[in-house]
């Protein structure tokens, strides 16, 4: 690595640091978008304790949910988790802890935590059990909860190019979490299905600019898909 | 008659206006995108980040980067922008969001809403369910006016864990549409060939009703 070039030569190098008890923050919405190669490095180096901050828990045997099978994920933060029967089971078995976030709410999360912003008032979730125990202050007669930001020890993003500067474009909905995620990690790890020379894109349209990203890997993706529906021809 | 499922959509599908971006959730809900009346533009946001959800895909057309919040895969239409979970749910929590469209399990008479966690049950989340019921100010629950059992969901107090709190002004149910205001259900309207007495019947909650109350057409 020199200068602002990001690129790394391999997913072990790419995850290089990552230790027991760490907070991993990870792009995707269900399985799309989701950064399989990292979620595969992590699996292999059996990393144990890890909090995870996702919006999903990927399924049984793909996305976050191989790192089930091992037992690496101490607790999720997440905004639901019915896809995985390896979870429920865990969750049962009181070897897994959940924190149920609503949804906008941790995207916002992630956001504010890596834009510098501690916590913010919101009201989503006031009067339920999300609420429960948080700070309240009114605004203009409603009342608000402070949620806290979120941080990640490591940042995990699934992008579609970027240039080796770590300038990082997504495409279609694969987009969800990932910006906000790749904000917020202390060491950010991008992979993408194409890394072009800086110049190629269009500054413009980058997503995510490279000052967020520390290390960028090209990554071959499987993509599968949880519910294909289809019209006729 | 108690409304069947499409009937119910149908409904729901009158209260929208040209031009309306609107949110759909999971279920009954979905159908409403099929009776767009003719004519009229609304745009479907699917809070996953795709503002102009379009139809299934045909088996040529499916791509597993375009999704909607369902996990299932859709196109988008002409006219459509996608973008990050945060800006999807800063125009839902800014109240941009015209209409929102969601079931659930109970509502009371103070517009509070239960709709995502069944003590005792494995709870799977909440999504994106508090976030669309506090952010938006038109919002409509579809759901049927009594379980399986008989016991009514239109309730004094919800007795389930809360989704969102005095947000609810406005029920479609499979025997009435109900507005909620000053503490009470107000009966608007009742299913074909449902009688006033069935509803009240069926409704735990304190429920104003008026002499004359119209049947829905069909």
């Amino acid at each position: 690595m020199s200068g602002f070039d990001k690129v790394v030569g391999s997913y072990a190098e790419a995850l290089e640091g990552l230790a027991d008890n760490m907070t991993i923050i990870a792009g995707g919405f269900g399985l799309c978008g989701i950064p399989e190669g990292c979620i595969a490095q992590i699996k292999a180096m059996g990393t144990k304790g890890l909090t995870v901050v996702s919006n999903n828990c990927g399924v049984d045997g793909f996305g976050l949910g191989i790192l089930l099978e091992d037992k690496q994920i101490k607790k999720m933060i997440s905004s639901y988790v019915g896809e995985n029967a390896l979870f429920e089971q865990q969750l049962l078995a009181g070897e897994l802890e959940v924190e149920l976030t609503p949804q906008g709410t941790l995207a916002e999360k992630m956001r504010a935590g890596g834009a510098g912003i501690p916590a913010f008032y919101t009201a989503t979730g006031y009067g339920t059990p999300v609420g429960e125990g948080k700070e309240v202050r009114e605004f203009d007669g409603r009342p608000y909860i402070l949620e806290q930001a979120i941080k990640g020890d490591f940042a995990i993003v699934k992008g579609w190019k970027a240039d080796r500067y770590g300038n990082v474009i997504y495409r279609h909905t694969a987009q969800n979490f990932n910006p906000m995620a790749a904000t917020a990690g202390k060491i950010t790890v991008v992979e993408v299905e194409e890394i072009v020379a800086p110049g190629e894109l269009q500054p413009s349209q980058v997503h995510t600019p490279g000052i967020y990203v520390d290390r960028l890997i090209q990554g071959s993706f499987e993509k599968r898909i949880e519910q294909r529906t289809v019209r006729p021809a | 008659m108690a409304l069947t499922r499409e009937q119910l959509a149908m409904r729901v599908a009158r209260e929208l206006k040209d031009g309306y971006y609107v949110n759909l959730g999971i279920g009954i809900p979905t159908l409403v995108a099929n009776y767009v009346p003719e004519g009229m533009a609304v745009m479907l946001q699917s809070e996953n980040g795709l503002l102009g959800m379009g139809p299934f895909p045909t088996e040529a057309e499916v791509d597993a980067d375009m999704i909607n919040a369902g996990k299932q895969t859709v196109t988008a239409i002409t006219g459509a922008s996608i973008f990050s979970s945060a800006e999807s749910f800063a125009m839902i929590r800014g109240g941009h969001v015209d209409l929102t469209v969601l079931g659930a399990f109970e509502v009371d008479v103070q517009g509070n809403i239960a709709s995502w966690m069944i003590p005792g049950k494995l709870i799977k989340g909440m999504g994106g369910a508090m976030d669309l019921v506090a952010g938006a100010d038109n919002i409509i629950v579809t759901m049927t006016h009594a379980s399986k059992n008989g016991d009514s969901k239109l309730l004094p107090q919800c007795s389930l864990p809360l989704t969102g709190a005095g947000c609810i002004k406005k029920v479609v149910t499979d025997l009435a549409y109900v507005e909620i205001a000053d503490g009470s259900f107000h009966l608007k309207e009742r299913a074909p060939g449902v009688s006033v007495d069935e509803i009240v019947a069926k409704t735990a909650g304190a429920m104003e009703v008026p002499e004359v109350v119209p049947e829905m057409t069909f």
